[in-house]
């Protein structure tokens, strides 16, 4: 049993922290999201410098990482920096779903993705679909050569600021089938692509796309034909290691910054926290920050164990990080009093990180069930 | 025992549902229904329907233009219109300035402020609280020197409630420096068109703009705008306070929103059934309201017991924690309900415009509320001071 971090991964940890410590200020995350496409492109080239992204993806297309704990220590860092760039949407959402293309179509754009060159959105869910992995009523219908895809995607982060998407879309079988979903790179400014962005109340961008009768060649298909499914759950389950990891560097920045505050700030003559009954409140803080963490582990170090095993360590660290974020964001708001309400004051910031990340794949019910499901197969 | 309201209570409850299929705006009751700011105007446009039918003051004496209404007539008053989606009443001038002047003020200040206060001529705001001065109020530390037949203030107030809108300020500040913390303490009524007076907008981490800090420098204010006593102002500001805390409840509010959250899981989706339809979601939605049965019941003995002449106790301080985390726990399901469409920062839905969305109906302010809300058990006398108040008078004596 080994719980330090290898050394190759505990300096790619130090060299990330020190850059955030020193370039991520509130300000420069301010200008971040207050740009259209919701993130700052200089930071981006530089964590691209820094070997971030390939350290996110697995040496066969050019990377040098990939694993469940590469991910876990670089998002835990992005995480506690409250980093908005977008990361898990570009690198570990397409980065993994275009490197485990068997053919390896994608091979140009993950080099180009490597160096900070490319932007990417996975364009899967659906009005409908809520949480569900495989729900998707986009329809890609076969015309000679061509597809044509026909349909609505929903709340599709980094869409805007994205050069290509990844869509899913069904060619054959019901909403929900397994059998029968297919992936394809369209570029985003191709005609029949309308695209409504919005800005994200954590930071970022997501849009609403509408295909009406797109029509690309078939030689945009990534994967196989109608045999997508292991490809998007594979995707879906790296980018939830991450987002867990990135909600505990969150949960980690919120309990300090409550910590420093209880500290410093003074009333009825003394520093509140020298008061019991708030003391106790930042001792169940540290718990359940502990318990985030060992569920961060489980998920990493499971993530390339086969599906069923790897899903259900995965729902069990995000349905724990659910619980556990909501008590730690709700308590560091209600411990700080006023002056956390404010936008100005970095807490804020967190604090809606760690709320709405359950918003993505999956609340603390969704995985819930699925764990329930997978324990029960 | 009647868990029933009398046929008078239930004739006057249909005067009030009458009064508001009437007369209340659609432009506001769906504001308010989908959480958007109904702004100045449309708080100005409300209550001066309300006042046109004599209910804007509904807790205040008939000889003051008020309603005279009891505890059971107010709770009825406010529930109808939570079921409405009416606006709030501001309750500045008229549920917390207004009886302070009625029980303090001179006969001088009663005729100039409660009769502008009813017909919206001043918009008053609160400066209570300030940077170093929230939980322990009474460490306030806003300055008022005499100089002639005036008071010269200094200082900052914060977390001023609409104070962007208003023309007065009714104000603590500390008139006796050497006295006891809460013995140097006046009450102060201040022109907020006063040379000297600066407001700065704070704004939430919801991007919504509703508080403010008010800066203070060499502002002169006539001594006649002192209410009552110098230096007795700690006594107004309490009684303030028990009138601050009428409504603590908000059962209307957690009523209405629980409603609002049904609605949604009845549209969403979840793995291709209605989310209402999920046990995890339906349990999650049973657990809070059967919370807010219990609470809603003991709501009613208190105003009934209120309606009958007692005075409430520390059971204003356990309505406030109880009412507090069942609407927050509501606003947690409507986030929940919404699924993804939580995630947008749907600004343009909070200020009136939202055509750019493509949110499904209900779903854009969810977020946002859930983010506000968390003041709730921050304002008005922290949930953690208000367990300090039941602990002190219900544990005193033992320890």
């Amino acid at each position: 049993m080994n719980f330090q971090l290898s050394e190759e991964r505990q300096m790619m940890q130090d060299s990330l922290r020190r850059f955030l410590a020193d370039r991520y200020s509130a300000a420069q995350r301010d200008e971040s999201v207050s740009n259209a496409i919701g993130f700052a492109p200089q930071i981006w080239a530089q964590l691209a410098d820094l070997g971030i992204l390939g350290a996110l993806l697995p040496e066969d297309v050019g990377g040098y990482g990939g694993k469940g704990f590469d991910l876990s220590t670089v998002f835990e860092e992005l995480g506690r920096a409250g980093v908005v760039e977008p990361v898990l949407d570009t690198a570990v959402l397409c980065g993994t779903l275009l490197a485990s293309d068997p053919q390896g179509k994608g091979a140009a754009l993950i080099e180009g993705l490597i160096a900070g060159n490319v932007q990417l959105a996975f364009a899967h869910g659906e009005v409908n679909s809520r949480y569900e992995r495989l729900w998707v009523e986009t329809r890609a219908s076969a015309y000679g050569d061509d597809i044509v895809l026909i349909g609505r995607k929903s709340v599709i982060v980094n869409a805007a600021g994205a050069d290509h998407l990844i869509v899913s879309a069904r060619e054959s079988g019901d909403t929900d089938d397994r059998e029968g979903l297919s992936l394809f790179l369209v570029d985003t400014k191709a005609e029949g692509l309308q695209m409504r962005s919005s800005a994200l109340m954590a930071g970022g961008c997501a849009a609403e796309i509408d295909f009406d009768n797109l029509r690309i060649p078939s030689s945009a298909r990534i994967g196989p034909a109608g045999g997508a499914s292991e490809m998007i759950e594979a995707a879906l389950a790296a980018a939830e290691v991450a987002l867990a990891a990135e909600t505990l560097g969150a949960m980690e920045t919120a309990t300090q910054l409550t910590m420093d505050y209880l500290g410093t700030r003074q009333q009825f003559g003394r520093p509140i926290g020298s008061f019991q009954a708030l003391q106790h409140r930042v001792a169940d803080m540290l718990i359940e920050l502990e318990q985030a963490r060992s569920a961060v582990i489980n998920a990493a170090g499971h993530l390339e164990e086969q599906p069923a095993v790897r899903d259900r360590h995965i729902a069990a660290a995000r349905n724990l990080i659910a619980r556990a974020g909501r008590k730690i964001a709700e308590e560091a708001i209600q411990l700080h009093g006023g002056i956390a309400m404010t936008a100005e004051y970095e807490l804020a910031h967190f604090a809606k990180r760690i709320i709405l990340a359950e918003h993505r794949f999956g609340d603390a019910d969704t995985q819930l069930e699925r764990f329930i499901d997978l324990s029960a197969a | 025992m009647d868990l029933n309201y009398s046929a008078e209570e239930l004739a006057f409850r249909d005067e009030v549902r009458e009064f508001l299929r009437e007369e209340l705006p659609t432009d506001l009751s769906d504001a308010v229904r989908e959480g958007r700011s109904i702004g100045k105007e449309g708080h100005e446009r409300w209550h001066s329907i309300l006042n046109a039918r004599g209910w804007l003051a509904p807790n205040w004496p008939r000889a003051y233009g008020g309603c005279a209404w009891n505890a059971v007539q107010r709770h009825i008053f406010e529930e109808e219109c939570c079921r409405a989606h009416a606006p709030r009443i501001v309750p500045f001038g008229l549920t917390m300035l207004g009886p302070v002047l009625q029980k303090f003020g001179s006969d001088a200040q009663r005729d100039y402020f409660l009769p502008r206060i009813l017909s919206g001529e001043h918009w008053w705001c609160q400066g209570y609280s300030e940077p170093g001065a929230g939980s322990d109020l009474a460490s306030l530390r806003t300055r008022a020197v005499r100089d002639g037949d005036h008071y010269v203030v200094n200082g900052q107030k914060t977390w001023t409630t609409l104070g962007q809108y208003a023309n007065w300020i009714f104000c603590l500040v500390r008139t006796d420096p050497d006295a006891k913390q809460q013995e140097g303490i006046s009450f102060l009524l201040i022109d907020m068109d006063t040379p000297g007076i600066e407001v700065r907008p704070i704004i939430l981490l919801d991007g919504t703009h509703e508080v403010n800090e008010v800066w203070f420098t060499d502002v002169r204010v006539p001594v006649e705008n002192l209410v009552g006593e110098e230096n007795q102002g700690w006594t107004y500001a309490k009684y303030l306070l028990t009138h601050e805390r009428t409504n603590i409840a908000g059962v209307g509010f957690s009523q209405a929103g629980l409603d609002a959250v049904k609605r949604l899981a009845r549209q969403q989706m979840h793995r291709g059934r209605p989310l209402a339809e999920s046990p995890h979601f339906a349990a999650r939605l049973a657990q809070v309201e059967i919370d807010l049965m219990a609470m809603a019941t003991t709501n009613l003995r208190i105003i009934s017991a209120a309606a009958a002449g007692q005075a409430p106790g520390v059971e204003s301080s356990m309505l406030k924690v109880k009412g507090t985390e069942i609407r927050q726990e509501i606003n947690d399901l409507a986030r929940r309900a919404a699924g993804a469409y939580a995630l947008p920062f749907a600004s343009e839905a909070l200020e009136g415009d939202n055509s750019n969305l493509a949110q499904p109906e209900g779903t854009s302010a969810v977020s946002a509320q859930y983010f506000n809300n968390r003041k709730l058990s921050i304002f008005g006398g922290s949930n953690e001071i208000q367990k300090n108040i039941i602990a002190k008078v219900k544990l005193g004596g033992r320890t």
